[in-house]
């Protein structure tokens, strides 16, 4: 544990300007915050969708920097994050596949809107 | 007034006093983070405010190519590679396809939100997520120690052929299956 309220102004900034693994987790928490947002506040399924990705993108900055940061011997993280981009790049085919045949079935695209599941 | 004076005074001192810690390669390090961090979130924060929605699919792939620089940065350019040509490249013009398939009126107003209560709960449920993730993050000492592990393609490609291959291949039939999903999704199972 590191006790935060015995850091000054230095160290904060000296922290600030060494980038390291911690600077990469908390740019995808930020990223990922964003996305969350947009995924509960977004009403159009394609906004909903953007904002899947943007959290897919924010978790594979995390698989990148570990293995950056970290002692491994291998290229494991980069591999985890290449699979990943192969899920979320099938995942928004059939997301926007669905997304136009809903619009073709009901005529609209807000979330809100489709409560039945006949025909 | 004062505080300002000391602060100007203690980064002068430091900037002084410890310019053996603090060579010109840890600045441009931290510069060119910074401005590729900057260019993500803020494109990032213009997708989830942007009125129009082809503004928020444009400014995602502004978010992706920051990314992708970040991941070039991290000495990973193939992943900086696929991110470009998947995300930069594919994923946006399907997004913009889509969503040109998917209206016929006027964009302008194409992006709607929630009512004011939901956005109020979303902004509180995703920034205590945040906190808690920063919390936990500044929290841990980590202790950067970076390896260099050589060539990334061939290593990658090494460790695809050989320990993981099942995924790899269960990755290949997953965008198969993906692609004629998609297919039978969007033109319709009966219709020839």
């Amino acid at each position: 544990m590191i006790d935060i309220f015995s850091l000054s102004v230095m160290d904060i900034v000296n922290w600030s300007l060494h980038v390291g693994l911690a600077h990469f987790l908390l740019l995808a928490a930020v990223l990922f915050s964003i996305g969350l947002y947009g995924l509960l506040t977004k009403k159009g399924i394609i906004s909903t969708l953007m904002c899947v990705e943007l959290m897919l993108n924010a978790a594979n900055i995390n698989l990148v920097a570990f293995n950056h940061y970290r002692p491994f011997q291998d290229f494991s993280g980069q591999l985890m994050a290449i699979f990943s981009v192969a899920v979320a790049a099938s995942e928004v085919a059939v997301g926007i596949a669905l997304a136009f045949r809903i619009y073709r079935e009901h005529g609209s695209i807000h979330v809100d809107e489709l409560n039945n599941m006949k025909g | 007034m004062n505080e300002a004076v000391n602060l100007i005074h203690g980064v002068v001192n430091w900037g002084m006093g410890t310019a053996a810690d603090l060579d010109m390669g840890t600045l441009i390090d931290a510069s060119v983070f910074y401005a590729l961090m900057w260019v993500s979130v803020l494109s990032a924060l213009g997708v989830v405010l942007c009125k129009n929605v082809v503004h928020s699919a444009l400014l995602l792939t502004a978010s992706f190519i920051g990314v992708g620089c970040l991941y070039i940065y991290m000495s990973s350019p193939f992943i900086g590679a696929v991110q470009f040509l998947v995300y930069g490249g594919a994923v946006a013009i399907l997004i913009v396809m889509a969503l040109m398939l998917t209206r016929r009126d006027d964009m302008s107003e194409s992006n709607p939100s929630r009512n004011i209560w939901c956005r109020v709960g979303a902004a509180v449920i995703s920034g205590l997520f945040f906190c808690c993730m920063a919390l936990v993050t500044l929290l841990t000492p980590f202790k950067n120690v970076t390896v260099d592990l050589g060539d990334s393609v061939t290593g990658l490609a090494d460790m695809m052929l050989t320990k993981y291959i099942i995924p790899f291949e269960v990755a290949a039939v997953l965008l198969l299956i993906a692609m004629i999903g998609a297919l039978v999704l969007a033109k319709g199972a009966h219709e020839s």
